[in-house]
């Protein structure tokens, strides 16, 4: 039994948005992987309940006219996985998708939830801002466009003003075009696990396959929330691909980052984790695109 | 025969179909819900709770709270009472505590309507406390001066025995001796069953009638009537099918404050349902140990003095108390046999953590991680083979303990050393793996393990059993050892039938046992069920079998002694010559008009043994030296645990046994806060419990030598299984890397500071 006082179930944006409106404490819930759990634990007792989890209209992965991809936000991780647009195009998103949770939470976590409640050990938040995603978002008064950078704000915290809702995720075509990208997740087990350390590593090589023209690296749970190491990517970009290029982003993602520590996981720990899958991420990036070693 | 065929579990199709039904399926839905308002601080006095806001909650229909209670204190572990009041378990436990004595105790109840208005109600409950220092390390805890849990309890020392073999100090003076010296850490680890603890209450007929999920009704019964000051007969317990147990429920859990809460809303309905946040803090765990073990031996190997210090860390309350570490301490006397002296102190201490109980192998997997690593450094040391020096001290055959009079008949570790060996292909690669060098590495590694079965001569150990023949030959069969989904009544059923002589299918196993209908027993513990309940069941079988063959006799005019009953039929022993079914023999018996007869036995059965149970495991690893992770790539677990009554059974005991110990090994650890003493992981995702994607595949085998003490040949295998993974993961990482870790759970944050601090990062 979950204490809650109202559930609204949204029938279409429009009405999802005027809902939100007319309810303005109430709680949106899509897939409900976050919010049921903090209903469980008496987080959210007695609240009032705006549910979008209907809007199938939410859940396509399209192609904008001037190339972008457009993913719903209610895509769900195993169908972000399964998605033939994503296979296509940004296979990183679905790779980094099937690493969240175990089948159950995949089948219901959603990528625009999963950024919503600001966490910075969500599976595909570091892919999403490693590929620079432009976010829109709906409210009655229309539609505004954000970067995914500006968007968090801290832990727990992101740009939504009330009544506002995530509608789209957009990967600009420049962003994912000859880009390769590679996710890990170093957690304390193989499946049912949230990150200890999530890297999302993406690169452009030169038309020879021999230089680094541009490399992004993205990380959860190395700061308070997603974020890149752009002293790294400024120093790797223009290297020549090899073993140096390996050794250099190992040390060089040590000045961007600044891990905490926790009874989860002490600083220098994680730092550790942080450089050796940069090291091995950036590796098996310029592999997929397909540089020699 | 059917005893040795891996016959289908009698319950698996009402199992996997959903028709078993289990203590939530049953209660009606009428019941009041119970709530526990646990407390939020790890020591002091609750000073007030102002139930003024809780109340005025509609639906909420009454609160009790500590200073509501009686002051009838009551123990709570599952052992069988003791007449002895030297022996009885330590009465510790009120139904609510205005002295709390960990993060987590329970102070007060909301009885409502409903679980949400329940729980709005604890959470309305404002509670004032007095705040104490508190302690959680054992060893902190024995100084002077440290926060005391209990008065009758100096130091919050709960119990200290030692023994000594021979003269340690004397020994430890041969010249030439080499000392191998070490600490070793375990863990805090919770059952974590797949059905929490669970048990509704009523009164019927002027009775409190309990429905549990325990593994111990008779004994629930027993504890019930003593915290609720009821004539024990007065307390009716009832056992549906259960989510496992694993020793959690073998304690009274929730049952006596469950039916505390019946008495107190006049006898009605009331459910108390238990979420694994509370059944990680709330209910028992197991007994983290620190071991400090020094072993002198000889340049040659043989270990001629050894001695350990064990502190076992018994959490806020006494449950089971000093029996985990002491087992712990006859095994290393027994496992490895010194040739001067062997010398042992093991303390357990009362600490503000939750209280520790019974679980899986009761102290072996703690002191085996410690024993077997440091056997495996002192090969290291001596610069011998760490399988030779194991073979050159263990346990030989023929050895004879005094106080159990148990005797190792036969040569089963080295049996089950060999079997594992060959397939790891050990001693290959242990050489050629300490080798290696680069990032990432691979190791193998063993442990060995000793074992008793059942309690006997410790506690009581007896069996009763009630069979029953209906018209058509089959036989209904009651047992108090109850079926908690190790396949305990399938194992009965075949006894059973070989026993009586009727078809496997013909024996309907009564799984639910109910204290006012099935025969006394003290229930599932000790792996001690199919060897004790194997007696019971040779006895009563047998006199039923016999009253069916003088009831031939009267039909056919053969005496008796020339008759057997054989899958089904009466036959005529000397020629085979089959001459009556037995649903014929039966059916002709019941509806007699000259002579009618219900076939039935019951009876008890005393039983004065106790068996050894031995084995080994063997793992093969490999190490990410930069990513401080270990993959388990192989894993076999060689167990002598005498014939298997159902080898397929037997191999499913060994898969989650071996499968506990992966997590004993490798990611399991309740943590607390140590400013606050705040439990910090008590739930399924920061608790790393291991998943189907951490098992590499799991490999059971078995060397079968015939238990001479039993009559099915049978001894433990409940248990034994979670012995060996630990010790032997640690042993294959030291194989890979050179690296000893005398800590279990080795989880990458482990590996990362030992990796650090021998120059390997």
């Amino acid at each position: 039994m979950y204490d809650f006082s109202a559930l609204y179930e949204a029938t279409s944006v429009q009405n999802a948005v005027e809902l939100m409106q007319a309810h303005p404490s109430a709680v949106l819930i899509a897939g409900g992987s976050d919010v049921l759990i903090k209903m469980r634990e008496g987080k959210l007792a007695g609240a009032e309940l705006i549910s979008i989890y209907k809007l199938d209209e939410l859940r396509e992965v399209t192609m904008d006219p001037d190339g972008a991809l457009r993913i719903g936000p209610m895509t769900s991780f195993s169908h972000a996985t399964n998605s033939p647009m994503l296979q296509k195009y940004m296979p990183v998103l679905g790779e980094s998708a099937d690493t969240a949770g175990g089948p159950q939470l995949r089948s219901i976590g959603t990528l625009g939830g999963t950024i919503c409640t600001g966490v910075t050990s969500a599976d595909t938040a570091s892919t999403q801002v490693a590929y620079d995603a432009v976010l829109e978002i709906t409210s009655v008064s229309g539609i505004r466009k954000l970067s995914i950078h500006d968007f968090y704000k801290g832990p727990g915290k992101v740009d939504l003003q009330p009544g506002e809702l995530l509608t789209a995720i957009l990967i600009p075509k420049e962003s994912y075009e000859n880009c390769f990208g590679y996710y890990i997740k170093y957690a304390m087990r193989n499946a049912m696990d949230i990150a200890t350390i999530g890297c999302s590593v993406n690169v452009v090589l030169s038309p020879d396959r021999k230089t680094i023209r541009r490399m992004r690296i993205a990380y959860g749970v190395a700061g308070p929330v997603p974020m890149r190491a752009r002293t790294a990517e400024a120093a790797l970009n223009g290297m020549p691909v090899g073993e140096a290029a390996i050794a250099a982003i190992g040390e060089e993602v040590l000045k961007d980052v600044n891990p905490r520590t926790s009874w989860r996981a002490s600083a220098e720990f994680r730092k550790q984790i942080i450089s050796e899958t940069a090291r091995r991420g950036l590796k098996a990036a310029i592999e997929r695109a397909g540089g020699v070693f | 025969m059917v005893v040795g065929k891996s016959v289908k579990r009698v319950d698996a199709f009402d199992k996997v179909t959903g028709r078993a039904r289990y203590t939530d399926d049953l209660v009606d839905k009428s019941a009041l819900i119970v709530k526990i308002c646990h407390s939020t601080i790890a020591h002091g006095m609750v000073k007030s709770i102002d139930k003024s806001e809780a109340e005025k909650i509609a639906g909420v229909v009454k609160i009790l709270t500590c200073f509501d209670v009686p002051d009838r204190p009551f123990p709570t572990a599952g052992h069988p009472w003791s007449t002895d009041p030297h022996h009885q378990d330590v009465a510790d436990r009120l139904l609510l505590n205005r002295h709390v004595r960990y993060y987590g105790d329970d102070i007060a109840v909301v009885i409502a309507e409903d679980e949400v208005t329940a729980e709005q109600g604890v959470r309305a409950l404002k509670v004032e406390y007095e705040e104490f220092s508190f302690v959680l390390d054992p060893q902190e805890a024995m100084k002077d001066g440290a926060p005391l849990l209990h008065e009758k309890f100096k130091n919050n020392i709960l119990a200290h025995t030692g023994y000594e073999v021979g003269n340690y100090e004397e020994a430890i003076l041969e010249p030439g001796l080499v000392k191998i010296e070490g600490w070793y850490d375990t863990p805090t680890v919770q059952h974590c069953h797949i059905e929490n603890h669970i048990c509704y209450a009523e009164e019927q007929s002027g009775k409190i009638v309990i429905v549990s999920s325990t593994q111990i009704p008779h004994i629930v019964r027993r504890i019930c009537g003593q915290a609720l000051g009821l004539p024990w007969g007065s307390v009716r317990l009832i056992k549906p099918y259960i989510g496992g147990g694993f020793g959690n429920k073998q304690d009274a859990l929730y049952e006596p404050l469950c039916g505390y809460c019946c008495q107190q809303v006049g006898g009605r309905l009331v459910k108390l349902d238990v979420s694994r946040e509370e059944t990680f803090v709330s209910n028992r765990v197991r007994h983290a140990i620190r071991y400090h073990i020094i072993t002198f031996a000889r340049p040659d190997g043989r270990f001629v003095a050894r001695r350990m210090e064990a502190f076992s860390n018994q959490g806020a309350y006494a449950s089971h108390g000093h029996g985990i570490v002491a087992k712990g301490a006859s095994a290393f006397k027994q496992i490895y046999v010194d040739d001067k002296a062997t010398k042992v102190d093991a303390y357990t201490i009362f600490t503000n953590t939750p209280a520790s109980g019974a679980m899986r192998a009761y102290g072996i997997p703690q002191v085996s991680f410690a024993i077997e690593s440091n056997v495996e450094d002192a090969a290291e040391i001596l610069g011998i083979d760490s399988l030779k020096l194991r073979q050159m001290n263990m346990m030989p055959v023929g050895y004879k303990d005094d106080f159990t009079k148990n005797i190792n008949y036969f040569d089963s570790l080295n049996q089950c050393i060999a079997k594992g060996k060959a397939y790891i292909d050990y001693e290959r690669k242990h050489a050629e793996y300490a080798k290696q060098t680069g990032p990432i590495r691979r190791g193998v590694g063993m442990a060995i393990f000793w074992y008793n079965t059942a309690v006997w001569p410790i506690s009581l150990e007896a069996s009763s059993c009630r069979m029953v023949m209906n018209q058509d030959g089959s036989v209904q069969f009651e047992i108090a050892e109850t079926e908690i989904g190790q396949g305990a009544d399938t194992a009965f059923a075949q006894m059973v039938a070989d026993t009586v002589g009727v078809p496997f299918e013909k024996v309907h196993v009564m799984s639910t046992q109910d204290t006012d209908i099935t025969p006394f027993g003290t229930g599932a513990y000790a792996s001690r069920q199919t060897y004790v309940a194997g007696f019971a069941i040779h006895q009563i079988g047998t006199q039923l079998k016999n009253k069916v063959l003088n009831y031939a006799s009267y039909l056919t005019g053969k005496p008796a002694d020339v008759l057997d009953l054989v899958d089904g039929i009466v036959i005529d022993k000397s020629t085979k010559e089959p001459l009556m079914p037995i649903d014929e023999l039966a059916t002709t018996a019941l509806y007699s008009l000259d002579q009618a007869e219900q076939f039935s036995a019951e009876g008890t059965t005393q039983i004065k043994s106790n068996a050894y149970s031995f084995g080994c495991g063997f793992v093969e690893v490999e190490v990410d030296i930069p990513m401080c992770k270990v993959t388990l790539l192989k894993m076999i677990n060689v167990h002598d645990c005498g014939r298997l009554i159902n080898p397929q059974l037997a191999e499913a005991q060994v898969h989650g046994g071996m499968s506990m110990a992966i997590g004993y090994g490798m990611g399991e650890q309740l943590l607390f806060d140590p400013k606050t003493g705040k439990p910090l992981n008590n739930n399924l995702l920061d608790y790393k419990l291991c998943t189907m994607m951490d098992h590499p595949d799991l490999k059971a085998e078995f060397v079968e030598n015939f238990e001479p003490t039993s009559p099915f040949g049978t001894k433990a295998l409940g248990e034994p299984p979670t012995c060996p993974g630990a010790p032997a993961i640690r042993n294959a990482i030291f194989n890979a890397t050179g690296v000893s870790i005398n800590q279990t759970p080795m989880t990458p944050h482990v590996l990362f500071a030992r990796f650090k601090e021998d120059g390997l990062l």
